[in-house]
This record gives C-alpha cells, structure tokens and sequence, in this order.
C-alpha cells in the first residue's frame, strides 16, 4: 500500500543553525490514526509544518498523498487538513465566513451543505453568524478544526488538539476523530496525554531531539516493553522471600504482608502460572491479588529518559 | 490555476474593507476636501493659472494620487500584515495556492478599493472645481498602474513589517512628503534649477505628472517617461515580490 505520508532522510536547521530535525523516516499509512509523541521541543510542530508547507524544508524528500510537497505542492497541500498548535483566530469575521474562506483558498468549490455538516458535528452550528472574537477558546478551537475539515481533507494533522482544552470538547474530539477513521481519513496527532494516543492510535513514533527513535504499533508497543505486576496479599506475614523464589523477579513489601512479582507481557502465561504453583507448593496463602499493566505513559517517560547514543559513549 | 484561492483572498479582503468603509473613504474624502476649502479656494483664488489651467484644477490630479498612493499602500500592507500578526497567515502558507495567486488576492483587493477610493475623491473634486479630463482612458490607466504598483509596494512593506509602527512609518514618513514635493501643488519649472533637478529623483513627480497629463495635456515631464517610470518602479516591486516567495523572507522559516 502507497504511504499518505512519506518522509525521507528529512532534516531541517532553522536559521541560527538549530538543527530541529536530524534524518527523519516515517510512513503514515491510509486511513490509520498515528500518535507522534515527544517531549516540548522535540520537533514535532516541526515536522508537521514542513510537511504542511508552513516551515521550509531541509533535505531529504517529504510526499503526502503520494505527491512531492515541493514540486507536487498543490496536489500535495489540498489533501491536508491542519489543526496548528496555536490558537490562530480571525476576529472579525462570522464563523460561517471563516470556515467557508478556508474551502476556497483550498480550491474548493462552495458547498454549503458540507459546511453545515461540519459546523453542526462540531456544535458549532448555532454560532455560524456570530464573530469569532465573540467566542470562547474552546469555541474557536472548534473553529479552527471546523476550518481544516472545510475542504475535506483525506489527511488531518492535528498538533496538540486537546492541551488545554475542556473535557467536553476532548470528548468530541476523540468521537470526531473516530468518526473520520470510519470514513478513511488518515489522522496524524501529537499530544503530551499519552492516554489519548494509547486510547486513539494505531501506531505511535516517538520523536526526542529531532529524531524519531521508534515508530511501533501501540498493541506491540504495549506488550514489547510493556511490563505487569502480579500483587499478592498474603494471609500470613512473611519475614524474606522463601528460597524457592529468590531467583524469580519478586521482592517483599508491606511490611512482609505482600508479595510483589513483575515480569514482561511475553513471558506472562508461565511466569505466573509457575509462581502461584510454587506458592501453592509451599502453602503460602494469599487473600486477594490484583494485577497492573504499565501504561504508555511509564513506557514513554522511559523512553525519552533513556540516555542517548552519544551521551552514553562520551561518559 | 486555484481560482477559488484568488477569489477566497479578495473576498475576505474585500469584507474587510467594507467593515471599515467609515474610515478608509470618509476620512480621504474628508481630507480631500480640506485641501480643496483651503488650497483651491482660499489660497488658489489668488493664485495665477498654471500652463493656463486654474489653480483649483491644477491641484486634482496631485490630490488624487496622494489619496491613491496612501490607500493602495495601506491597504495592501495590513491586508497581509494582519494574518502575520495573529497568525492565521499559516492558512494561506499550508493551501495549495501559488505565491502569484496570492499576490492577485491580496493585491487586487487593494488595489480595486483604491480605484473605487481614487474616482470617488474625483466626484468630490468637482464639487468644487470645474475640470475636464481630456484623456480619460489614460486617466484611468494611470489611476490602476499606479494602484497597483503603489498596492504591491505595500505588500512588501507589510511582509517586511514586524510591528504596528514599521506598518505606518512609510506612508507617513517616506510617501507623504515624496507626494508633497513631486509637484502637486506646484509645476516643477516653478522651482529653482537645483530643486528640479533633486525632483527628478522623486519617483511620484512622473506620477503627477503623467496623471495631470491625462487631465489637461500638460505636463513636467514627457509622459512616456512617466509612464516607463512606473512600469519600472512595478517591475522592481514585483521582482522583489518573486525573492520574498521564493526565499520564504518573513513569511516561512
Ligand atoms: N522558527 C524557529 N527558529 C528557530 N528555532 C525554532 C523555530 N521553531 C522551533 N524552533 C526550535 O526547534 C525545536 C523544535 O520545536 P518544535 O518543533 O516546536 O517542538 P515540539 O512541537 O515538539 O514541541 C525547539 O527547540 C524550538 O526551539
Ligand atoms: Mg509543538
């Protein structure tokens, strides 16, 4: 399958010579939701805005919907839907005005009925004649998601579309963004609440210092280094871990009440199965045990934690 | 060619325009009108006729330009200077418009709101002078070259702008005194030899000039020269438009 989003050996040096993106590769395919997560000033706004047109490129070659965001640039940048960071409004014009203003400049012909659509999926409807200035943030966020799906885009980029924003609207957000997957629009976002992209996307890329350093499918994502923890609340107190389990991930806690067994999803099925044996061997009772799954967000604080290549060779 | 993108930009330009319809005509109007209360009534009344023209109707053509001059500028330069300044400008960067598609929108919105502003201070002109205009299909080319030119110079001005003072400092501190001393209220010969000469560099002495030309037949200098010297003035505009794109200057880091 042809990628929507390809880029390539991407780099780019802001003038200043701040180098924001180092050999980037990624391919976002049709109609999948890509998480792209990273800490601030990891690159990420960077990398959406070269392949939107708004940031100049560096080297390496970037295509969306198969075209060459250069040389291509028209086909390339009218199958993108954008939703930047930054709250960008205009002022004085109506809502209906603005979302409308944003079709055409995307070579669209009028159609009314799809702004309707639009303005009404988004709640929007009933402030079509109000001014923008007049409206709360959340409001015109709404808008500016409203602008990016006037001239139905078959990609959307949305940069951090819900830091910030009431819990309503994130709720639409996410109904809005599944709706869109239903009809095959590809969906690249970043955010920092990791539990969106773990509730949301289909595959995460994990950017820091302008690098990608994994792009992986969340499922896998979660069970590669994804670890469990298995609790036990034990009827009796124990002084040590018994000698038959020394050699197993399992430590004491709670003042010896609790036994505390970690491993990796992989290796789970035996892993346990082997430990509650073993217990039961050594008539160890337990009254309760409940198990944890990491989450995405302890997975990425890993991540990004980790000491780089480079700083690991210089120490 | 994204003629829905040319005709998104000059509508919402346009719409812009008409909410500020008080101020960006009346005020012109308006001055307009002071000047002709003070300099071709008051003052002109005791004034000799210039090349057999008299001083009230002597001064239009000047009054005209400066009007058109300072409206095509203004114009043009807050239309792109306000995406800049509240950021929207990352619409029209991220669409699948070509820079010359935008400089039609931004400045065919200018420019048209300086014609329509440059004939309305002529209706008002003869409400208090008598004049005829012996070329009018040269008026009006003279009237839109100009807009033109003098829109896209504005355009750059609101490009290069990065702040409110930068946007009004050229109208005010380069343009006014330029239309000033390039021959609106006087002929250049009236000047001393060194100042005629000095006036020969001030590129709105042609535009009077050969806008006068148009009105009454004469003029200061040739209007042929008049007239290449505002194509030459559009020509180094528009190639510093094409480096502005081409180089992302201001609008693309
Ligand atoms: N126009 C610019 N000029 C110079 N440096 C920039 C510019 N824009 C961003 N940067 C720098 O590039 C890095 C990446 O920024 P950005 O892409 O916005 O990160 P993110 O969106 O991941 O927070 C940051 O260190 C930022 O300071
Ligand atoms: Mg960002």
């Amino acid at each position: 399958m042809q990628p929507d989003i390809s880029v390539k050996h991407l780099n780019k040096i802001y003038e200043g010579g701040f180098q924001a993106l180092k050999d980037v590769n990624l391919e976002i395919y049709p109609g999948e939701i890509f998480a792209l997560l990273g800490p601030n000033g990891a690159g990420k706004t960077t990398l959406i805005s070269i392949i939107c047109g708004i940031v100049n490129p560096g080297d390496g070659e970037v295509k969306a919907a198969g075209y060459d965001i250069r040389k291509q640039y028209r086909k390339a940048r009218g199958s993108i839907g954008l939703v930047p960071q930054e709250l960008n409004t205009d002022s004085f014009e109506t809502v209906w005005d603005a979302v409308s203003f944003t079709r055409g400049l995307f070579g669209k012909p009028p159609k009314p009925s799809h702004i309707e659509k639009v303005l009404k999926d988004l709640s929007l409807w009933d402030k079509r004649n109000n001014r923008i200035m007049s409206l709360s943030g959340g409001m015109k966020r709404r808008v500016m998601i409203a602008k990016a799906l006037s001239h139905e885009p078959r990609i959307l980029f949305l940069d951090e579309p819900t830091a910030g924003v009431d819990v309503e609207l994130r709720r639409d957000m996410w109904e809005m963004v599944r709706k869109l997957r239903e009809n095959g629009t590809t969906i690249i976002l970043t955010t920092h609440y990791i539990e969106e992209a773990e509730e949301m996307a289909d595959r995460i890329g994990v950017i820091r210092q302008g690098q990608i350093i994994l792009v992986e499918e969340k499922d896998r994502l979660m069970s590669k280094l994804g670890k469990k923890e298995l609790r036990l609340q034990l009827q009796q107190k124990l002084d040590q871990v018994p000698g038959e389990l020394t050699l197993e991930p399992i430590e004491l806690s709670n003042d010896g009440w609790e036994l505390v067994y970690t491993f990796d999803s992989q290796q789970q099925q035996a892993g346990v199965a082997r430990l509650l044996r073993t217990l039961g061997d050594l008539e160890i009772e337990y009254r309760d045990l409940q198990t944890r799954e990491s989450s995405l967000e302890d997975i990425f604080v890993g991540l990004v934690n980790e000491q780089s290549p480079q700083e690991r060779s210089t120490e | 060619m994204n003629l829905y993108g040319v005709k998104a930009i000059y509508q919402f330009e346009m719409a812009r325009m008409r909410r500020t319809l008080m101020q960006s005509v009346l005020s012109p109007v308006i001055s307009t009108c002071l000047y002709f209360v003070v300099f071709g009534s008051a003052i002109g009344s005791r004034m000799g006729d210039i090349d057999s023209i008299s001083y009230g109707a002597y001064i239009i053509p000047g009054l005209v330009m400066l009007s058109l001059l300072m409206q095509s500028i203004s114009n043009a330069s807050f239309g792109i200077y306000m995406p800049k300044f509240s950021g929207t400008i990352y619409e029209v960067l991220s669409a699948p418009v070509s820079y010359i598609e935008i400089v039609l929108g931004y400045v065919g919105a200018a420019t048209t709101k300086a014609v329509i502003l440059g004939l309305i201070i002529l209706a008002t002109a003869r409400l208090f002078v008598d004049y005829s205009i012996l070329h009018p299909f040269w008026m009006f080319s003279f009237l839109v070259l100009t807009a033109v030119t003098f829109s896209l110079f504005g355009f750059i001005i609101g490009i290069w702008a990065d702040g409110f003072e930068k946007l009004q400092i050229v109208p005010m501190m380069i343009v006014t005194p330029l239309v000033f001393l390039g021959g609106t209220f006087y002929s250049i010969d009236m000047l001393p030899e060194i100042w005629q000469t000095i006036s020969l560099f001030n590129p709105v002495v042609y535009l009077i000039s050969g806008f006068r030309w148009a009105f009454y037949g004469v003029s200061d200098v040739h209007v042929g020269i008049s007239v290449g010297m505002t194509l030459v003035f559009l020509t180094a505009c528009l190639t510093i438009v094409w480096w502005i794109f081409k180089t992302g200057y201001r609008l693309r880091s």
